[in-house]
């Protein structure tokens, strides 16, 4: 199927979308915090909500605002899944499939739901209501393919598995596909590129990769999973910069800034320690281990103004406990600066 | 203190279930049920009851093919006076029945607004079958548009959109998912309805009169009855009894899928990020 292009602008109450994207058969995730204005991407995509701007797909142009063009919903060739599914509850899961198109017994096969093809969306768990909507959108084969939070309601247990289950799929979707999510981790699984909008402004387009490497701004950092330290920056004699933190621990980068920044460190870039080590880590913030979240082999501590992601094992051989003493090390060739300009910084990121 | 206020309480409860109760139960107690029974073979009762079941089913026919449109057109779309519109609608609600009456002779009698254009028609509507249709729907109506228009506005907006981008257009989108979605909220409003059709009197005695086979509905049945076979008139109360407990008891059982409103797996918890 041909590409998606848009460029659109919505009217919201407190500020404007505007978006400029092109897709070509690959997935895209937009991710932001709520009320950025993802979902609202996707569905002026699909024609639920007035926008001006052009889209187009599949070579068939479905708004032109200077043209008059603007196709309604069940004109345009799209597949939505909706972020609770909106599964119509009076229908089986044969007829919610088959609503767009009939004769869909290879692709309820195909997504497992045959054996649960008469059940009605309410006796099925939340991995297979997602599934059931997913064959839905999927069913009368749409030239673009939107999912709206596809794992947002989905629990922690269901979610890593669903998670797969949709990458395979979308990997293999062969048409544009456009993500809305509010986690970076599931953007980054599911999506070839990702976009990372704010205030219905794309703050930055990239492959995870790139936007984990270089981050456009604090914002887009901390969304990654980054640690991010605010501080003022001064060059010293060996080369280095060194950054204040407000708590007057200082912190040094390979990196240059001036004046007011912002460090950013990942969590898997941060060693713990008992007692401070001799070792050739520039950095050592010593602190009291806030909490202890395990993730899966893994365990984020909190230490300071820090989260250290390291291996269970180690946190065991460790003895590290809430509560206790730890000292977190970092290189300062992993430690990136980014000069602060203030206006451009929103006003809180999304908790990690 | 405490157990004064408790006692109290149960006192008034008690007091004001025995007090809406009683005149329903003596109905019953007065005389034998076989008594009961055997009065409602009278003709007075049979005519009465042939007139309201052929006029109440008009009416309802009538009130869901127009009312069940309105009520979507009311429910999914904001215009400039929506308010007011759904306030205009409860207005039979409140209004004394004499009031009814007296408006449907001005608007439909003889020297109404429309009786002069219905005349040269060849419609004389008032003291007709016809009349008591138009009397049962005046009252009735609201019952049924409150409902839907408040059953249409629960269905999920998502369940809307999906099946507009499952290639449905607004009308295959009403008929397939929200008259669907909605049908335990209308049925209910459609029973209301029914109940309220049913035992209207004030506006059809005022407008159809109480002519026997032909206007004479079972309300009105037991006030000509009331004075002459006052145990006629208890028979058709009883039936009456019977049949708005069975309305109420079909209000209280929803359909099955009506059970969990919404179907996201937080129950009726949703986001509202748009």
């Amino acid at each position: 199927m041909g590409p998606l292009r848009l460029d659109l602008t919505v009217r919201r109450r407190s500020f404007d979308v505007a978006l400029a994207l092109a897709l070509e058969r690959e997935t895209v995730a937009l991710v932001g915090p709520s009320g950025a204005g993802k979902s609202t991407v996707l569905r002026a995509v699909a024609g639920l909500v007035q926008a001006r701007g052009r889209v187009s797909a599949a070579g068939e142009t479905w708004l032109d605002s200077e043209h008059g063009v603007d196709l309604a919903p069940e004109r345009r060739s799209v597949g939505m899944v909706f972020q609770e599914y909106a599964l119509f509850p009076h229908l089986s899961v044969r007829r919610n499939v088959e609503f767009g198109r009939k004769g869909q017994a290879g692709l309820l096969e195909r997504l497992g739901l045959a054996a649960l093809a008469d059940a009605k969306p309410r006796e099925l768990s939340g991995g297979e209501r997602q599934r059931v909507a997913l064959a839905r959108a999927l069913a009368p084969d749409p030239a673009v393919l939107l999912l709206d939070e596809p794992l947002a309601a989905l629990d922690a247990h269901t979610r890593a598995e669903i998670r797969g289950e949709l990458q395979l799929l979308l990997r293999n979707a062969e048409r544009p596909t456009l993500v809305v999510s509010h986690d970076f981790e599931d953007a980054a699984t599911l999506a070839t590129r990702v976009g990372v909008l704010v205030e219905g402004r794309l703050r930055q387009l990239g492959s995870p990769a790139e936007l984990v490497a270089s981050p456009a701004d604090p914002f887009v950092a901390s969304l990654t999973g980054a640690n991010v330290l605010r501080g003022r920056a001064r060059a010293t004699i060996t080369g280095l910069t060194e950054l204040e933190l407000p708590t007057g621990e200082l912190i040094r980068s390979t990196d240059r800034a001036e004046g007011d920044a912002v460090a950013i460190v990942y969590p898997w870039e941060v060693t713990l320690s008992r007692t401070e080590p001799d070792d050739s880590a520039q950095n050592h913030i010593g602190g009291i281990v806030a909490s202890l979240v395990p993730v899966g082999n893994r365990v984020r501590a909190r230490v300071g103004p820090l989260t250290a992601e390291i291996t269970a094992d180690s946190s065991e051989r460790l003895g590290l406990r809430v509560g206790g003493p730890a000292v977190a090390s970092f290189k300062a060739t992993a430690t990136r600066l980014l000069s602060q300009s203030g206006d451009d910084y929103p006003p809180k990121p999304p908790s990690l | 203190m405490r157990r004064a206020f408790h006692a109290g309480l149960w006192a008034c409860a008690a007091l004001a279930v025995a007090f809406l109760l009683l005149p329903v139960l003596a109905i019953f107690l007065r005389v034998t049920p076989t008594t009961l029974v055997g009065e409602l073979n009278d003709r007075v009762v049979l005519d009465a009851l042939v007139v309201t079941a052929k006029t109440n089913a008009i009416a309802i026919v009538l009130l869901l093919v127009v009312g069940t449109p309105a009520a979507y057109l009311l429910a999914s779309t904001r215009f400039r006076g929506r308010a007011l519109v759904l306030t205009l609608i409860e207005l039979p609600l409140v209004l004394p029945p004499a009031v009814a009456g007296i408006g449907l002779l001005a608007a439909f009698g003889r020297a109404g607004l429309l009786g002069s254009s219905l005349d040269v028609l060849g419609v004389a509507l008032p003291f007709s079958q016809a009349a008591v249709v138009l009397a049962v729907l005046f009252v009735a109506s609201p019952f049924y548009l409150r409902t839907a228009v408040a059953a249409f506005e629960s269905v999920d907006r998502d369940l809307i959109d999906a099946a507009r981008t499952l290639r449905a257009g607004p009308a295959r989108t009403f008929a397939l998912v929200a008259l669907p979605v909605a049908s335990a909220g209308l049925g209910a409003g459609a029973a209301l309805a029914f109940a309220r059709g049913i035992g209207e009197f004030g506006a059809t005695i005022m407008f159809a009169g109480s002519v026997r086979g032909a206007t004479q509905t079972l309300p009105l049945a037991i006030y000509a009855q009331f004075d002459q076979n006052f145990d006629v008139a208890l028979a058709i109360g009883a039936l009456l009894v019977v049949v708005s407990a069975v309305l109420l008891l079909l209000l209280k059982l929803p359909l099955p899928w009506a059970r969990s409103a919404s179907i996201s797996p937080f129950g009726a918890v949703r986001s509202t990020s748009r």
